[in-house]
């Protein structure tokens, strides 16, 4: 057995795991109160990564930025977390709201229309080629250089940040959820709308606040996410897909359980893509195909995820 | 749409409330019997290639009804059976597949059409039978997602295809080239006649697509669409009142996929190949706009909904009409927005002085803000030309102007009285910027913006849809 291999297996799937589980807590905190499974937010996320380009742009690039490097990726980073709480409220505001009586279908559709707008604006204005935050040169290669090392086994920075500042943020959100005045409001609103209302608790006040937690934590995922790969108009499909299904698996609803099926997600992708389908003998293309058919059968065998708990149907 | 939950109203009340509130137009379209309906359409299509030898035109008849058929299908399952299917397009997909493998040089399989399309929609029936089972114990969402799952594995094998097991199946991205044309038991029509599209094509989808229609329509009025119906409306009440719910899923499953399956064996016969980007989420997306705006639940519906989304599509495409149907698009819809109408006349004329207003203070301070029209005009562009400012190097004004036009947008429905006609005159006009300055540069982006911002609004101002008579909700 290759522990090297198995161990940095491991260490790419806690990075990976970490920005799905911080797109998935979007969709459980926004389904928790609405209902409403929010296709438009891995387009969010995608608008995430593109305000961070543009503040990387704005401050001169990776390679010879005006000012401090670490400054910058601390400026992306809440750019993109603010601009993302805006976006986040006006879709909530303009495109969710006028259909919070109206058949489930509807704002599902509406939500469909959001992503589609979004990504095809975002194509219109900035085109469809990839483009890159260039980290590999950021700060002079540093954030490839190793910051963990344990005898042959090393974590670079790129991946210490990421964790770092995933764990960061779901500590704040934690504390919002649990500790404060709105957020025992949230989770009062997520149990039964209706009654927190007649309690006094103001519904579109905490909806909104749902739609700038999720927005936030969807532009940082973002910026996070577009270390590592390029960015593109279409890029928020595939990390929102396996990031639903991260909540799903965790339990909708459910706010550690979004953070557990984020990691349980990104290990089986990395798991799967390092080992499974040569076991199997298939390309490393068809690895999709694995993660999709045990989603499949996980969605089958425990709807309600590992934390959630069984929908009752009243009549 | 009132604020919180409503009390006491009962749905009687509310569906009472909707068809007053039905235009009259429409009313008048419900009393023509269907039969009727679809024999003008028949008639309508069945003319075009007989009037023009166009063989764009003709191209696009033939797409419109691949597209119809494609919407009447989904309307089975998200319509009718209540179920939000997302992997939709993967049985397209494999109708196209069957076609391009059992009547092509691939594996020199020279299959009649109409075999193929037996076994393509025999596949397509049994692949929906299969992808419906997980909607026994999952609903709404959870469903929606497996379906999205079931279509990421469709696409992940059709990609990845050329190498499955050492066996080229699919071709991988290359997709299958060389396809067979259309043949009828040895009788082949060739794709082009003399170099431009043979219409004979749009007489084969219009034959198809008649058939689909009245079966659907039969199935619909059938036993088995009423218990859909039931389904739709409230699952445990129908199994209560003894209907084999799981069964009736299935089957609503299993005829969309077939009528999928169908629609793709045709689709390929007239094309050159198949690959695997052709069957992208917007294609999905863009057949759930057309079953939406029509109104889901009404096979017509669904159809005009078909036609004025892909007609609506391939104009935009064209830059030479393109400009028309903005402007005139526009002004319906304040037309259908505004009221009172004439309204509208002020509006339409406050933009107007707007606009040469701002033309002409803008020129006076920097030529090159209005020095960037194009040299080509015909009689709309050289109006346009003294109106809408278009800079020679617009840069990132247009990203700001585009930014802008939609916050303006947004902000007007939230205003009202005066304040609203006012802050519409300079939208308008921005609305008008940005179309020369951006949209109109890049059609084939821009059409599916428009797509998704026209869901969005449709969704919003009529949530059941254009035609749509039913309140549809997933079960």
């Amino acid at each position: 057995m290759d522990y090297d291999k198995l161990f940095q297996t491991l260490v790419n799937s806690a990075t990976l795991g970490s920005t799905y589980a911080l797109i998935a807590l979007g969709y459980t905190i926004v389904y928790g109160i609405l209902k409403l499974l929010n296709f438009a937010h891995g387009d969010v996320f995608m608008i995430g990564a593109y305000v961070g380009f543009g503040v990387l742009t704005v401050f001169g690039g990776a390679v010879d930025p005006s000012i401090s490097i670490w400054l910058v990726l601390i400026l992306m980073l809440l750019a993109a977390m603010a601009c993302c709480a805006v976006l986040g409220v006006a879709i909530e505001r303009f495109a969710y709201r006028p259909l919070r009586d109206a058949p489930r279908i509807a704002p599902l559709i509406s939500a469909l229309g959001v992503s589609f707008f979004l990504s095809y604006s975002v194509q219109l204005l900035f085109g469809a080629q990839h483009k890159t935050y260039d980290s590999f040169n950021m700060a002079g290669g540093k954030l490839y250089e190793p910051a963990v090392t344990v005898g042959s086994f090393t974590i670079s920075w790129l991946r210490v940040i990421t964790i770092v500042a995933a764990i960061l943020l779901m500590v704040v959100l934690w504390y919002l959820v649990a500790r404060t005045r709105i957020g025992k409001a949230m989770r009062a609103t997520s149990i039964d709308r209706d009654a927190a209302a007649m309690m006094g608790i103001d519904i579109d006040r905490v909806i909104m606040f749902a739609f700038v937690l999720s927005g936030a934590l969807a532009g940082a995922a973002g910026v996070l996410f577009a270390l590592r790969t390029d960015i593109f108009p279409q890029m928020g499909f595939t990390p929102g897909l396996f990031a639903f299904t991260a909540a799903v698996i965790g339990g909708i609803g459910s706010i550690p359980g979004a953070m557990l099926g984020g990691i349980l997600l990104g290990t089986v992708e990395a798991l799967t893509v390092t080992y499974v389908t040569d076991w199997i003998g298939i390309p490393v293309g068809l690895s999709n195909l694995v993660i999709f058919s045990l989603l499949i059968v996980f969605m089958l065998i425990r709807p309600q995820g590992i934390l959630g708990r069984p929908d009752i149907t009243k009549v | 749409m009132s604020e919180g939950p409503r009390i006491g109203k009962d749905e009687w009340v509310a569906r009472a409330g909707e068809n007053i509130a039905r235009n009259r137009l429409l009313r008048l379209f419900d009393r023509i019997p269907g039969w009727a309906r679809l024999l003008a359409f028949v008639v309508g299509v069945a003319l075009i290639p007989l009037i023009t030898d166009d063989g764009y035109i003709n191209a696009v008849v033939f797409d419109t009804l691949i597209f119809c058929l494609l919407a009447i299908g989904l309307n089975v399952v998200v319509g009718w059976g209540g179920l939000l299917d997302l992997g939709y397009i993967a049985f397209f997909g494999v109708g196209a597949y069957t076609y391009a493998i059992l009547s092509s040089e691939k594996f020199d399989l020279h299959l009649t059409t109409p075999v193929v399309m037996v076994i393509a929609v025999v596949l397509g029936a049994l692949l929906g039978f299969l992808v419906g089972l997980p909607s026994w114990r999952l609903v709404g969402d959870y469903l929606a997602i497996v379906t999205l799952f079931v279509y990421q594995i469709f696409i992940s094998i059709v990609t990845n295809g050329h190498d499955l097991f050492g066996v080229d199946l699919t071709g991988g991205v290359n997709g299958i080239a060389n396809l067979d044309p259309f043949d009828f038991f040895g009788l082949q029509i060739p794709v082009s006649h003399e170099g431009i599209f043979n219409s004979n094509y749009v007489y084969v989808a219009l034959a198809v697509f008649v058939a689909v229609f009245v079966a659907l329509y039969l199935v619909n009025h059938s036993r088995i669409g009423r218990s859909w119906r039931a389904l739709r409306e409230d699952t445990l009440a129908a199994e209560l009142m003894g209907m084999p719910t799981d069964w009736l899923k299935l089957l609503a499953f299993a005829f969309g996929a077939a009528v999928a399956a169908l629609t793709g064996s045709l689709f390929a016969s007239l094309k050159v190949g198949v690959f695997p980007e052709t069957f992208s989420l917007t294609l999905l997306i863009t057949v759930y706009a057309m079953v939406i705006l029509g109104g889901v639940g009404s096979q017509t519906g669904a159809v005009l909904g078909a036609v004025a989304v892909y007609v609506f599509l391939e104009a935009l495409r064209d830059p030479d009409v393109s400009g028309w149907v903005f402007y005139v698009s526009i002004v319906l819809a304040l037309l259908f927005l505004v009221r009172p109408r004439w309204m509208v006349a002020i509006v339409l004329a406050a933009t107007a002085a707007f606009g040469f207003v701002v033309h002409a203070v803008v020129g006076a301070i920097d030529d090159s803000w209005t020095a960037g029209a194009p040299p080509d005009s015909d009689r709309i562009t050289r109006l346009l030309d003294s109106w809408v400012a278009i800079p020679a190097n617009p840069g990132d004004a247009k990203t700001l102007a585009y930014v802008s036009l939609v916050a303006l947008l947004l902000f007007v429905t939230t205003l009202k009285g005066v304040w609203r006609w006012a802050a519409l005159v300079p939208t308008l006009y921005l609305a008008a910027f940005v179309w020369e300055n951006v949209l109109s540069l890049q059609p084939d982006v821009t059409r599916f913006v428009l797509l998704g911002a026209m869901l969005v609004g449709v969704m919003v101002t009529r949530p059941s849809g254009v035609l749509g008579e039913h309140r549809v909700e997933i079960v």
